[in-house]
């Protein structure tokens, strides 16, 4: 021990001076782009990104400076790595399940006020203009307004507006009505095409901010106000068209009556996303259908798998049995071909019109199951899917394992008078549940996320009726958390539901992991271990 | 099936009869077995080679034998388009981001691995552990996370954001770290130290022994954790899924699954195409190395 570590010391002090100075520029390097990446995330409203990225850097720095910390040298690119794509996204799960972060309320609240404070509406007795309109090559517009005392000016699109003359710069010469004939880089449109334009009416002119104009008829643009005002002290808004005051109601400002102002903003909101899943009828029985239905899959496709695979690798365990080595390879295939490829083509063959399972049991019984829209038969499609996919994997470990039991035991069992059966309950089963038994918890594990055969072979369907958000019968956790987060129904994305959802996957994981490890002594191992 | 029964009892007392019967029998459910094994993969291979393209007429003996299928894949049929088809880009997007993945995966694990096993210092210990209760919770769990994490990285630097394939890597590299520094650890620990001591002896620096002594011994291993790393990052759907938006970005399974989109069965046999070229290369891999595979496969859990 004592050399071992004497030796990194040597080894970390005999260092050549070219290699020194080379290290203490990349850590330079380093360093400044770091620096220069949170300056950038800080600017941007991302803080908790900039807590990972500094302990990072922290860490490199000891590590490659300090002597001491020569070993870590050896992993800190690794570690870096673990460190920002699976602590961090542990954490920040847990910061995201706390907030309402999702759309409307996407942005953080210094982004949030100034789009708040741009939106426009059209006040009674307005100023209204007469307006034509002028287009550029690359699609912009222009208009010309002239208010009802005859003053005449300028509007472009995120610009301010300007009194203007005809004729002046950039400007054309006037036509009999006095309107501009041209503008520097614009067209005339005729009155036709424009009442026939859809953009224009939608297109606001002028800076966002100050005055403003938006089209209002076929010959009239009115002038537009703020329409809500801020007020820093009472954090709220007053709507300008009606005097109706918009509290802050945890990132939404919001009425009495529950109007609310888009968009929001990110912030905390405590047990809310938990407390709407026990709450909610329409969230809390989807979850309820979606987490049984979550414990049962797994297990049914590990007993199914192994049940089969164990059976195989029983029947053909003979060393001398014909075709061993063609039978076990042509059972293999399912396991070789990425599993992608064949859910899909199994989700053809099990397609409900035109499929050859429901063609063919169509010809032979004059029935078939509606695999698509029946729940029952949706769930045992997938898991008859899953036992093609699963077995051979259990076939291989099961064999294996099969070969590690002593031949000596059988011999014993057999002149104790044992039979088959009770060789196989006394025997087999137990040693091979020993040595598998991790191997069949951490498929239990990769079952219960199987996302790809969930959302590939059926979508999670079919739908659960009266869910406020998309769900099905099929659905498991990770599937549904997709779904909250990336298929935008009705609600849009939630971050913060689909959070608070992966913290229950987390947990229940995580607990099922560690008694994995308990099986495997993992643990004991690196204590014990030199 | 009752002369079988009675032919079986008047031989009952015939050990090899007992025998025979027995290995016909269990030849009998091996077909049964194979056929159920092998019936989606000879249905994907005659609906490649079927011109109908369509899943309603699709058979075991392809109805209109030809290969227009293959055409039709790489655009090359007019009477099929298909828009969004980007066969050959979403493979070589796969080869390169699994090609890119296992490579870094096994230059910072091995060396990381390296560190544990061999190097002893304070910490060391800590940190096995808190590895290993990380894998607790694998990072695609936190898929939502990981989404905000890539977008705001993305927003800052673009090559590394949302819809690149630097930053599905780097995703798939932090996913992976945890687990493949153990399982090489694990390896590493059954080299002889003594070999290492003869480097010591002859003055060589750690990086030496690490580089020119353990790296060959090890290459087997190496070999097999990196076939499965690829070919775990190449089957790979969820990541790929929500980290790339652009149907060019894709990777081949992400592309594969839009088949599915609108009337799957009037693009069947194209999608078994595109499955077949998909599919091959990596079943061929397997079962030529299957022994090895298992092998590693089971070491980690299965103590002899």
């Amino acid at each position: 021990m004592a050399k071992a570590s004497g030796k990194n010391k040597i080894e970390a002090a005999s260092e050549s001076i070219y290699s020194r100075i080379i290290r203490y520029i990349l850590i330079a390097f380093f360093d400044a782009a770091a620096i220069w990446f949170i300056y950038q995330a800080l600017s941007r409203g991302f803080d908790q990104i900039v807590f990972i990225v500094a302990i990072i850097t922290l860490a490199i720095n000891v590590i490659f400076i300090l002597p001491k910390a020569y070993p870590f040298r050896w992993m800190a690119i690794g570690l870096a790595f673990l460190l920002m794509f699976t602590v961090y996204p542990i954490i920040l799960t847990f910061y995201v399940a706390f907030t309402n972060y999702g759309d409307g309320h996407l942005l953080t609240k210094e982004q949030a006020l100034p789009l708040i404070e741009k939106i426009t509406y059209l006040p009674e007795g307005a100023p209204t203009y007469k307006w034509t309109a002028y287009k550029s090559t690359d699609g912009k517009y222009a208009l010309w307004l002239v208010d009802p005392e005859g003053n005449s000016f300028l509007g472009k699109q995120d610009e301010t507006i300007i009194p203007a003359l005809p004729g002046d710069p950039g400007i054309g010469e006037a036509d009999s009505r006095g309107i501009p004939v041209s503008l520097e880089g614009y067209e005339k449109i005729s009155i036709l095409a424009a009442a026939t334009d859809k953009n224009l009416s939608n297109i606001i002119f002028g800076m966002a901010g100050e005055a403003v104009v938006q089209i209002t008829s076929p010959t009239t643009a009115a002038a537009l106000d703020q329409r809500f005002i801020y007020d820093a002290v009472s954090d709220s808004f007053t709507d300008q068209s009606n005097g109706a005051i918009y509290n802050n109601v945890v990132g939404t400002y919001t009425t009495y009556d529950g109007k609310t102002i888009t968009p929001g903003f990110r912030a905390g909101v405590g047990w809310k996303n938990f407390k709407d899943f026990l709450t909610s009828p329409t969230l809390r029985g989807p979850l309820v259908t979606i987490l049984i239905w979550n414990f049962i899959f797994p297990l049914v496709s590990v007993v199914s798998t192994f049940a089969l695979g164990l059976t195989i690798a029983i029947m053909y365990n003979d060393k001398d049995f014909p075709l061993k080595k063609i039978i076990r390879t042509l059972l293999l295939i399912p396991y070789t071909i990425p599993s992608v490829i064949t859910i899909l083509i199994w989700r053809g063959m099990f397609s409900p019109q035109f499929g050859i399972i429901n063609r063919t049991l169509e010809a032979w019984i004059g029935w078939a199951p509606a695999w698509t829209t029946e729940p029952f038969w949706a769930r045992v499609a997938v898991l008859l899917v899953n036992l093609w996919l699963g077995f051979p994997y259990m076939m291989l470990i099961t064999s294996g394992a099969l070969q590690s039991i002593p031949a000596d035991l059988y011999e014993a069992a057999t002149v104790d008078g044992a039979t088959g059966w009770k060789r196989f309950t006394k025997i087999t089963l137990p040693l091979l549940l020993v040595a598998v038994g991790p191997l069949l918890i951490a498929s239990y594990i990769f079952n219960f996320n199987n996302f790809g055969i969930i959302y590939l072979f059926i979508g999670g369907g079919p739908p659960i009726l009266g869910a406020s958000t998309q769900a099905g019968y099929t659905d498991i956790l990770i599937s549904y958390v997709y779904n909250l987060a990336f298929q935008s129904g009705g609600r849009g994305v939630q971050y913060g539901l689909a959070s608070a959802i992966t913290l229950i996957l987390f947990i229940i994981v995580g607990s099922i992991t560690l008694i994995q490890y308990r099986f495997t002594n993992m643990w004991e191992e690196v204590s014990e271990n030199v | 099936m009752s002369n079988i029964t009675q032919a079986y009892q008047r031989f009952s007392g015939s050990q090899k009869f007992r025998k025979k019967f027995s290995v016909a029998l269990r030849l009998i459910i091996a077909l049964l077995l194979i056929a159920f094994a092998i019936f989606p993969v000879l249905w994907m291979i005659s609906a490649t080679f079927d011109n109908s393209n369509s899943l309603a007429a699709s058979s075991l003996i392809p109805t209109q034998p030809g290969t227009k299928n293959f055409l039709r894949l790489f655009n090359k049929d007019p009477e099929f388009r298909f828009g969004d088809l980007n066969y050959w880009v979403w493979l070589w997007n796969s080869i390169k981001v699994s090609g890119i993945t296992t490579i870094l995966t096994l230059s910072l694990t091995t060396m990381a691995a390296y560190a544990f096993s061999r190097l002893r210092f304070k910490g060391r210990k800590l940190t096995l552990k808190a590895i290993l209760l990380i894998q607790v919770f694998p990072n695609l769990l936190a898929l939502v996370s990981i989404y905000v994490i890539v977008f705001q990285i993305g927003d800052i630097i673009p090559a590394l954001g949302l819809n690149t394939h630097a930053g599905l890597i780097m995703v798939y590299l932090g996913g992976a770290m945890g687990m493949n520094i153990w399982l090489m650890k694990g390896f590493l620990d059954t080299v002889p130290r003594a070999i290492d001591e003869s480097g010591m002896v002859d003055g060589a620096s750690n990086f030496r022994i690490f580089w020119s002594l353990l790296l060959p011994l090890i290459r087997p291993i190496l070999v097999v954790i990196g076939i499965l790393s690829f070919i775990g990052t190449y089957g790979d759907f969820l990541m790929a899924r929500v980290l790339l938006t652009d149907v060019q970005k894709y990777t081949l399974m992400v592309g594969l699954q839009i088949f599915t989109a609108g009337q799957f069965d009037q693009k069947w046999g194209v999608f078994a195409a595109g499955a077949l070229i998909g599919a091959l290369p990596i079943m061929i891999t397997y079962l030529a190395l299957q022994d090895q595979i298992a092998g590693g496969l089971t070491s980690g859990a299965v103590k002899e």
